[in-house]
């Protein structure tokens, strides 16, 4: 096999950060995932704009539901955190700028993804609408 | 080339998207007042605006992502097919943004 190495480099030991090729199998897995239950978000959609809150809150309780809308939630999150990470490595250059966006990314998308996410769960478990048993 | 930018455009919009999705799903948890007020914002004319750009989004990214599962394998590199998938893709984002929108009409979710 060619290493396209100079001896320099590997006399060093620097190379890679040697987590590259990682998140570009994590982008690619989560994106497969995403592709039906994007189609699914798009039905799931169409399905909840015309209810009102209690038939909303009934919807989100049926277990396939909430799992294919916790499935989605954590694997968009997860995938466009990613994603953007790669937007902003390659147009933001200024050191202090590219990490202060890097940090705020990964605030936003692990943040708001596990709100999202604990916000499905408290409906699909702890709401109660419609009569009481 | 233009598909690759939109690929990132719709990306970058779907970011914004999940964030409106978040607050849905919050606002589901909090009760009905938040609900309906956030419903009310969503259908009003810049909620759907937006909800309607990002209907196009979601399956323009879905579909090109397709595309680029596909390069990812190592195939359809070649000029002309790119070129061809790239118009499908195009094709598909527009009927299928007017079918769901349409679907949303004729079931009362507009």
């Amino acid at each position: 096999m060619t290493s396209y190495r100079t001896p320099r480099s590997r006399a060093a030991g620097l190379g890679s950060a040697k987590h590259g090729v990682g998140h570009w199998i994590a982008e690619r897995v989560t994106s497969v995932a995403l592709v039906p239950l994007s189609l699914w978000a798009v039905f799931a959609a169409l399905r909840i704009a015309p209810l009102g809150y209690e038939q909303a809150v009934l919807w989100l309780q049926n277990p396939i539901n909430t799992t294919l809308a916790v499935l989605f939630a954590g694997l968009s999150f997860y995938h466009m955190g990613l994603g953007m990470q790669v937007v902003i490595e390659d147009y933001i250059h200024r050191r202090s700028t590219l990490i202060t966006l890097l940090l705020l990314n990964a605030f936003v998308w692990f943040g708001v993804g596990t709100a999202a996410i604990v916000a499905i769960l408290k409906v699909a478990v702890v709401t109660q609408v419609g009569v009481l048993l | 080339m233009l598909s690759s930018i939109l690929h990132r455009a719709s990306g970058v919009a779907l970011y914004a998207g999940a964030l409106i999705l978040a607050g849905w799903a919050i606002c589901l948890a909090v009760g009905p007042e938040c609900y309906a007020g956030y419903m009310a914002l969503l259908g009003g004319p810049l909620g759907k605006l937006v909800l309607l750009g990002l209907t196009a989004a979601i399956f323009y990214h879905t579909a090109n992502g397709i595309r680029h599962l596909v390069w990812d394998a190592g195939r359809g590199f070649d000029p002309k097919f790119a070129d061809l998938t790239a118009i499908v893709v195009i094709a598909f984002t527009v009927a299928a943004t007017a079918a769901t929108w349409i679907i949303a009409v004729m079931t009362g979710g507009l």
